[in-house]
């Protein structure tokens, strides 16, 4: 509905602005927000790669570095999509500014996807320059590329939802950092990223199909170099449920200002 | 009949049971300047939030220039514009990369002749490229208000907007209140100081305890609950007060030359000067005062009920 009274609307604009104001949020402090993950990343490398790797293989056909750096492009995208949406929207609400928000006509899905958008846009970079850092350790098949690129979003759409889910239901930073070091990690580093399931005994095989995880790294690496512990299908449609049931979760928690409005 | 600019009607919240606002209904006219006033916790920031939309409604509807505002908010929200009591900044950004995102936020383009007045009228115009942390309180509020206004809101709510400000802010601000009021904006104010509503109100609704006490003009309301002290100078000293004035409260000073009272209402001074001629008491000379809004809101917010009581 509008107004006469009013100056001309512009009904896309409360996205854009909220978006471009993430992205900036980010490179304002990109030492912080990509310089030390990229850094992480490489110093993995490095020693998967140049040092420890030389003296592992894994997955037959494939050197120890081939065989990691799908994961860790992988754990670039995912814990900076969360880390990005989790930080920012907890920062808005425990801060108090998150009501120069609630007092416009933003909609709750153009809330939603600002804050996962600039949250992908993150991630991806992240991922981006650590694949180009892994071009100096080996190089990769590319065995189904649209499935590398489909893989890389659907992972960083899915934690963007966790990051915001995170952001709503944490009271302190601790307990921010509680959903990162007790939940996010131990998923990431058990679920594939240094090692295939395949190599585990029965049990904490069968264990690790319960990592959501898994289902993202492996179905990640499957597309890059055409092997995986799962069909890249089970590992696809695995994904895809997973980023839609956790989307409906954060859909619901901002349409309803669920501990963002009294 | 006009559209109000704003109207509440039975409007309720609760906090975990325990009830800020119980069922207030009140209305304010295009171009009026509204004051809402109250102790701290009478849920005057609880019903200002629910009108901005910081706060879900408990009960009750509020239509803003005749828009509901839960179903029409994308329209409520670009007609009101809110300065939050308390000091809402993102240290991340400058003055100016935030006031362009908040322009974004409600949908239009920075008008640039609008954004420079506002800058130029709230002195904002040397620190436009300083991050918000480094800014001192008064700027902080400043940029609020600015913030607020940007998007050029037909109802601007001031909550509590001269807390803890220099003199200087505060009569810049009121000034310019004043100014984009008599150009069509509609003011909702809260303040603790009682002095500024009482010159900048047109109207002034009281809470206390979550209700609506008194709603009325300004003028009326002092006029009508203000009370009027008197000091009477005798020409001769007196050595006691007849039954009569002592039955007004009054009290004999200064070596029984000078007579303190409180008119009680709704005696005049007239009805004084007719009493003490009646008992041979003559005058050289009276003082009045009348008491400001400040003494009415004391007297009223002391006889409410804890539980409420009607209206006024």
């Amino acid at each position: 509905m509008s107004d006469p009274r009013l100056p001309e609307f512009i009904p896309w604009l409360p996205f854009y602005t909220l978006f471009q104001k993430e992205v900036r949020r980010f490179l304002r402090v990109a030492s912080q927000t990509l310089v030390t993950p990229v850094i992480t990343a490489a110093l993995y490398l490095f020693i998967f790669g140049a040092t420890l790797g030389t003296r592992i293989s894994v997955l037959e056909g494939f050197s120890y570095a081939q065989f990691v750096i799908p994961g860790l492009i992988l754990m670039g995208v995912i814990n900076n999509s969360f880390s990005n949406a989790a930080s920012s929207l907890f920062m808005s609400r425990y801060l108090g500014n998150i009501v120069d928000l609630l007092v416009t006509p933003l909609t709750p899905a153009q809330f939603i996807m600002a804050y996962t958008l600039a949250a992908m846009l993150r991630g991806l970079s992240v991922g981006v320059v650590v694949w180009l850092i892994s071009l100096f350790f080996a190089t990769l098949p590319w065995a189904h590329p649209l499935l590398v690129v489909a893989m890389a979003v659907l992972a960083s759409f899915l934690f963007a939802q966790f990051g915001i889910i995170t952001a709503i239901y944490a009271n302190s930073f601790d307990s921010l950092a509680m959903y990162t070091n007790f939940i996010l990690l131990p998923l990431i580093y058990l679920g594939g990223v240094f090692y295939p399931i395949s190599i585990l005994p029965p049990a904490w095989a069968g264990l690790s199909h319960l990592n959501p995880l898994f289902y993202l790294i492996d179905g990640f690496r499957h597309a890059l170099l055409g092997q995986g512990d799962l069909s890249f299908t089970t590992a696809f449609a695995v994904s895809i449920l997973m980023a839609l049931a956790l989307f409906a979760w954060a859909a619901i928690l901002i349409g309803r200002s669920y501990r963002l409005r009294t | 009949m006009t559209t109000p600019a704003l109207a509440i009607l039975d409007l309720n919240k609760q906090y975990d049971g325990q009830p800020a606002v119980k069922g207030i209904s009140f209305s304010i006219t295009p171009g009026e300047i509204f004051g809402l006033l109250g102790p701290n916790g009478a849920g005057k920031s609880t019903t200002i939030n629910m009108i901005a939309g910081v706060t879900r409604i408990g009960g009750g509807h509020i239509e803003v220039f005749g828009y509901d505002n839960r179903r029409d908010y994308r329209t409520t929200r670009r007609l009101v514009g809110v300065m939050h009591q308390e000091v809402v900044i993102d240290n991340f950004f400058t003055i100016d990369q935030t006031l362009k995102f908040h322009a974004g936020y409600y949908g239009v383009r920075v008008d640039p002749v609008w954004r420079q007045r506002l800058i130029e009228r709230l002195g904002l115009g040397p620190h436009l490229h300083k991050v918000m942390i480094k800014l001192s309180g008064g700027l902080k509020r400043r940029f609020m208000i600015a913030k607020a206004m940007l998007h050029k809101p037909k109802l601007l709510i001031l909550d509590e907007p001269t807390a803890g400000v220099d003199v200087e802010l505060r009569h810049t601000l009121w000034e310019f209140v004043r100014e984009i009021n008599r150009e069509g904006t509609t003011i909702l104010l809260t303040t603790h100081y009682l002095e500024e509503a009482e010159q900048m109100c047109d109207r002034i609704a009281i809470m206390h305890h979550g209700e609506l006490i008194a709603l009325e003009a300004t003028g009326a309301l002092v006029e009508r609950l203000g009370t009027r002290g008197v000091i009477v100078h005798l020409r001769e000293p007196a050595s006691s007060l007849p039954a009569e004035l002592l039955a007004w409260g009054a009290q004999l000073d200064g070596g029984g030359s000078t007579v303190r009272l409180t008119l009680p209402p709704p005696q005049t001074t007239g009805d004084l000067l007719d009493l003490l001629g009646r008992l041979e008491m003559p005058v050289a000379d009276l003082e009045t005062k009348r008491a400001g809004l400040e003494e009415v809101f004391l007297q009223i917010t002391k006889d409410a009920p804890a539980n409420g009581g009607e209206p006024g």
